[in-house]
């Protein structure tokens, strides 16, 4: 029998990113705030200094700061017909764990997304007819429009003091910024990153091949930077240990360095960490959340009663909470009927190698999120007329490091060992660049989540099950993308280039990014979501998914932490403005 | 804050009456802010425990003492005693009965305190609420468990005299060495102590060691000293715990978030002008630079490099409000490096205040650095970029090592 | 709102922050130091085993020292000896189904005993090819040809283990081996990041982002720091 403990009037699942806006925002409006988080407490001086983080082994082969499996994991299967099979071991993404979530160990790339990409449905049919788009394909307009969210991609960007360079100020177009951007309120909290020699010859190459680079806008500081909340982020030192890491110098954004340290000073906010939530509970009616039960260490169950529910936490695992409570109708594919696991997306990435002649590009210098990209074949920023796909992706020069054990580029055709390889590797680690093509991923019929059958975590719990594969569309695209990429490369006079498309089947075991989109969706209708404009459960109207990238309906081409900061801080808005006053449903 | 005063004015309805002693509101609020100038609780209330209920360890050169339980409790609180012997115990170190109080508690600095203040801080602490709370105040070990001791050491070092202001000087300047000499009492630890824990007064806030920190000095010296900060510099550190140079942390921290960040601006500025006008030159030790050809400094600057600079940059500038200045930085310079030495050994984690919340922390090196390369680094943060100091020597920080894994004092 | 002093925190129960961020000292967790010392995961010919692969995967030559100079096998013993050896953090719930490849590794086999079974049977491989003589005894091109024919899975037959995928686990290792950080074991005085130029635990690099096409001039460090630390 759970203990009950004393109320609150909010309790939020998980302390990312969404959930560290929101428990600050709320906390500051005066509520009675609890976080309970899975994972451990993590701070900078003690979990990840500059004195010991710098560790390529363990933190990016041995995974040290994200999720183990046997805490939590996920089954997976390419299509219906397939066994799902547990991940035993994470590869191709790394769910976060513990305070701060994945937001601690991210890149830190801060992109928003397009004003067509909100509309994306009727801006493509309207351009290509209706038959363009595949039968199986179930991308749907966002309930929400880019100028409703521009305030709040602002206000996100300002927390993190993301580094960049506008390329539409309020309309105007900006040179230097990205022309194909939709319209930003105010110029970047932080100038651009300085750029290493790789970026810059291929923004040269771009440039020359008619295309229109900008800087990566990044959320590690180029500057040192008090942000909204009164807290100080340092400057970026370019370290190269970004990605997986955490930022030992407090320059990289993250709940630790833009939100915890004034969150943690209001005295009606606390926190558990390590213990788990287990179930949602409802009242008898169903139709209202009494609070979350959760698990501690020792294994003892606790109950905390609350008037609000706010699901933070990684995307996944929200889909997997509201199957396991028993909110909201699971997706089933052979029907159609059902929304949540629905519209599940991921990312469509692939890259080019380039070994260069005779340059010193010291790959080492980099941060997570500089570079040089070109969104001229994003979006529907390309006529698709003719090529038999929809969606692109940002091309760019990126590359976030040099860390030896896993890059350590050689010309293709080299041996995998022996002295042959050792010459190649020296050789080469100064030359070689790896470019990327970072494509959308449009959701589809049989691509989605529900509860796995036959595996359960160690709770006893269903394990999640994640039935995806890329589809032709994104194939194509994803070629597509290369192609042009390869253009771009051979531009930069290469003594070589390498492409590498994202080909079906994925692979579990390569890494390729963790964002992982959708099974909560955002939508105008609970026929086609679960949550609405305000990311407010249809079915039980004092729960909220604010903002996590399961809200997504589709993942587009550009990484979703901006745009689920911005969802955030929407959400936020919503609760504080209409919700709170008088509870009930929204819509 | 406003909770303790609601609850303490309910209070007051139940005290049985000792004698008539006044209850004027503005009195006790006056007392309130005074319990605020003075400190009390970093003593008197333990963390996370009910305010002014004592149970503090604090460690001496002579044992552990235990801060008494000063709320009205009648039987383990100070209920009983009448307004003299709370005055007495304040100014005088003569608690109820006579009994003599270790001057632990800085009766020498608070008997510079003025009547009104030590009687509104009475009025005060009996609207505190009652806690029942005992705690042993006897736990020095032989001989100093002798209170009678206390007496001698009383007649060596003590004059019980109120503040006598300087007609010379401004009301502010004399409001701020009031201040730093009475309630504040900022020579308790900002003092060195002589073998037998009093003040050394002719180096009256040279700076001194508490409880393996070492306070630095309050003198105007431009390298050890506050000569190099400006008086804003000095206000901003104590109204909100940080400046240019650098963030409170430590028993510092403590010290802005419990009592100078509450104090009023006005209260503020006339210490920082005292400060800087006190007259009190200081005599740091003449220290010729070390040549960055010395051994040592050699390795300090590769040390410096490999371990510091990506935070407190190559030149040392450091980052505002996140990683403290070094150059020109007295707490760097000081004659004695206890604190440099605990905050590289051990890390410290900076104060949050509501205008620099930030709390940035100093990672470890225990684990990292031996005791010859934190000796060296030091000792070349202490001779580069204009700063000049005396070397730090091996032994040392053999002893500060020590001493952290020894120590159960666990301040941060 | 009062300002919040650091030893107000409210943490009377295990895992419960509130009012301040907490500072404990003591709580750091650096990488423990590697003993160099005996061996505590491999027996001897274990060890001598895979001194010998890891001293062909990377050869000594005139570009620097190889893998068991490098230490590559005391970096394999010590992981597996540790968590890592364990399959510490794995889902390892049953049941298991071979699945496809891209579904990832699905035995329940553990690091350690992976490198149980597939050593054993590697040497029993080669000393049925070569006439009882094991692979320490045999000539450098007879050891290439061995490692050859089992990345390529030709070896056979091996009982139990997966040829291709037990050279791609020591690969995979030896290479960790190289260049992780010498407080591992591995990458002997930094040899396998001088090999390439990386410069290793550095982290701070502002002054050179901009100075394209120069080279870095600074010795590497690791994290328990470089022969220049000392005095």
């Amino acid at each position: 029998m759970a203990k009950k403990l004393p109320p609150k009037d909010v309790v939020i699942v998980g302390l990312g990113w969404t959930g560290s806006i929101l428990a600050h925002e709320l906390s500051a409006a005066g509520l009675e705030v609890v976080a309970i988080e899975r994972g451990p407490w993590r701070d900078t001086a003690t979990d990840f200094p500059p004195s010991y983080s710098a560790d390529e082994l363990r933190y990016v082969h041995r995974n040290d700061l994200v999720l183990r499996p046997d805490q939590e994991t996920i089954t997976f299967r390419h299509n219906c017909n397939e066994q799902a099979l547990p991940i035993r071991s994470f590869g191709g993404f790394l769910p976060g764990n513990g305070v701060g979530g994945a937001g601690l160990h991210w890149n830190g790339q801060t992109f928003r997304f397009l004003p067509s990409d909100f509309r994306i449905r009727s801006h493509l049919e309207e351009r290509y007819g209706k038959s363009f788009l595949p039968d199986e394909m179930t991308i749907q307009d966002w309930p929400i429009s880019y100028d409703e969210l521009e305030p709040h991609y602002d206000r996100f960007e300002k927390l993190c003091g993301t580094s960049g360079k506008a390329g539409n100020l309020r309309g105007e177009k900006q040179p230097g910024g990205n022309p194909f951007e939709g319209w930003r309120s105010s110029e970047y909290p932080n100038p651009p990153l300085k750029q290493g020699l790789g970026a810059t010859i291929f923004a040269s190459a771009a440039r020359n091949t008619g295309h229109s680079p900008f800087f990566g806008p990044a959320s590690n500081c180029s500057e040192a930077y008090v942000n909204p909340l009164g807290i100080k982020l340092g400057q970026c030192t370019y370290c190269g240990f970004c990605e997986k890491f955490g930022c030992g110098n407090y320059s990289k954004a993250s709940p630790q360095t833009c939100i915890l340290p004034a969150l943690m000073r209001y005295p009606n906010f606390s926190l558990r960490t390590e213990s788990r939530v287990t179930k949602i509970n409802l009242d008898g009616d169903g139709r209202r959340a009494t609070g979350v039960t959760f698990v501690d260490t020792s294994g003892e169950a606790w109950e905390q009663p609350a008037d609000l529910v706010l699901l933070c936490a990684f995307s996944l695992f929200n889909v997997q909470l509201l199957l396991l409570s028993g909110i909201g109708k699971p997706y089933n594919p052979q029907t159609g009927m059902g929304v949540v696991g629905r519209n599940f997306a991921y990312q469509t990435i692939g890259g080019v190698t380039v070994i260069l002649k005779d340059k010193i590009l010291n790959p080492f210098i980099a941060t997570g999120a500089h570079g040089m990209f070109v969104d001229d074949y994003n979006a529907d920023n390309f006529d698709h007329s003719k090529l038999g796909f929809v969606g692109g992706g940002y091309l760019g020069a990126g590359q976030t490091g040099g860390r030896p054990i896993q890059v350590r580029p050689v010309p293709s055709g080299t041996p995998n060992w022996g002295s042959q390889w050792k010459k190649a590797t020296a050789e080469t680690y100064q030359r070689a660049y790896t470019l990327m093509s970072h494509g959308s991923s449009y959701t589809y019929r049989d691509r989605y989540l529900d509860l796995d059958p036959t595996y359960n975590d160690r709770l006893g719990r269903p394990l999640l099950r994640l039935t995806f594969d890329f589809h032709e569309n994104e194939v194509k695209m994803s070629q597509y993308l290369t192609d042009r990429l390869a253009d771009i490369a051979r531009a930069m006079d290469p003594a070589e280039i390498e492409a590498k498309p994202r080909k079906a089947p994925y692979d579990t075991n390569i890494y390729q990014s963790t964002h992982l989109c959708g099974g909560t969706a955002m939508g105008t209708s609970p026929d086609t979501s679960v949550v609405n404009r305000f990311c407010q459960s249809w079915d039980v109207p004092n729960i909220f998914i604010p903002g996590g990238a399961s809200v997504f309906p589709q993942q587009h081409g550009y990484p979703p932490t901006g745009t689920v900061g911005a969802l955030a801080y929407w959400t936020a808005e919503a609760i504080r403005t209409r919700y709170l006053k008088t509870p009930r449903q929204l819509i | 804050m406003r909770a303790l005063i609601t609850i303490g004015l309910m209070a007051v309805a139940t005290m049985a009456a000792v004698a008539q002693e006044s209850q004027d509101s503005d009195q006790i609020e006056r007392g309130r802010y005074v319990s605020i100038l003075g400190d009390c609780s970093a003593c008197h209330t333990k963390p996370g425990g009910r305010p002014f209920a004592g149970g503090i360890a604090l460690r001496t050169p002579f044992g552990t003492i235990l801060a008494s339980n000063i709320t009205p409790d009648k039987e383990t609180g100070i209920g009983t005693w009448t307004e003299a012997e709370f005055i007495s115990a304040v100014r005088d170190g003569r608690g109820h009965n006579g009994t003599r109080l270790y001057p632990a508690m800085p009766y020498t600095a608070y008997t510079k305190m003025s009547d009104d203040d030590v009687v509104a801080l009475r009025a005060y602490m009996r609207t505190v609420v009652p806690v029942r709370n005992r705690v042993d105040a006897n736990q020095l070990p032989f001989p100093y468990n002798i209170r009678l001791a206390l007496a001698g050491w009383n007649l060596l070092n003590f004059r019980s005299s109120r503040f006598e202001a300087d007609p010379t000087k401004s009301p502010d300047w004399n409001r701020g060495a009031y201040l730093v000499q009475g309630p504040g009492h900022c020579g308790t630890c900002h003092t060195p102590k002589t073998v037998i824990g009093s003040d050394k007064v002719s180096s009256a806030l040279s700076g001194g060691v508490l409880i393996g920190w070492f306070a630095p000095s309050l003198t105007t010296d431009v390298r050890t000293g506050v000569g190099g900060w400006s008086q804003d510099e000095i206000e901003q550190y104590l109204k909100h715990g940080a400046n240019v140079w650098t963030i409170a942390s430590g028993p510092m921290a403590e010290v802005v978030s419990r009592s100078t960040s509450q104090m009023t601006d006005r209260d503020v500025a006339a210490i920082a002008l005292y400060l800087k006008q006190s007259g009190i030159t200081g005599k740091s030790s003449d220290s010729a630079l070390i040549s960055l050809d010395e051994p040592m400094m050699r390795v300090g600057a590769i040390l410096y490099k490999d371990n510091c600079a990506a935070c407190h940059k190559d030149n040392g500038t450091g980052e505002r409000l996140l990683f403290p200045r070094l150059a020109g930085s007295p707490s760097v310079q000081s004659d004695n490096p206890t604190t440099l030495a605990r905050v590289v050994l051990q890390g410290a984690r900076a104060g949050s205040t509501s205008q620099f919340p930030t709390a940035p922390a100093m990672p470890a090196f225990d684990w990292r650095l031996n005791d010859a390369q934190i000796a060296a680094v030091l000792t070349y943060i202490r001779n580069s970029w204009g700063n000049a100091a005396p070397p730090v020597s091996v032994g040392s920080i053999e002893a500060q090592r020590k001493a952290l894994a020894t120590s159960a004092y666990r301040y941060p | 709102m009062m300002e919040m002093s650091l030893s107000e925190r409210a943490t009377s129960l295990e895992g419960v922050y509130s009012r301040a961020m907490p500072w404990e000292p003591g709580t750091a967790q650096p990488p423990k130091r590697i003993e160099d010392a005996l061996w505590l995961f491999f027996s001897d010919e274990e060890a001598c085993l895979v001194e010998a692969i890891v001293d062909r995967l990377i050869p000594s030559d005139d570009l620097g020292p190889g893998g068991k100079d490098a230490g590559c096998a005391v970096f394999i013993d010590r992981q597996l000896a540790g968590p890592y050896g364990r399959g510490a953090g794995n889902y390892v719930s049953g049941p298991f189904s071979p699945g496809t490849i891209t579904q990832g590794y699905q035995e329940a086999a553990s690091p350690a005993e992976r490198y149980r079974a597939g050593l054993r049977e590697v040497d029993r491989y080669v000393k049925a090819m070569f006439g009882g003589r094991g692979f320490p005894e045999l000539a450098p091109n007879e050891q290439d040809h061995v490692l050859s024919n089992l990345e390529s899975g030709i070896a056979h037959p091996l009982t139990g283990v997966c040829a291709k995928e037990f050279f791609k686990l020591i690969l995979k290792n030896t290479m960790e081996g190289f260049f992780a950080d010498p407080v591992y074991g591995g990458n002997r005085n930094m040899i396998g990041w001088k090999l390439v130029g990386f410069p290793g635990a550095r982290y701070d690099y502002r002054d050179w982002v901009e100075r394209h096409n120069e080279p870095y001039p600074f010795p590497p460090v690791g994290i328990m720091g470089s022969p220049e630390w000392k005095g």
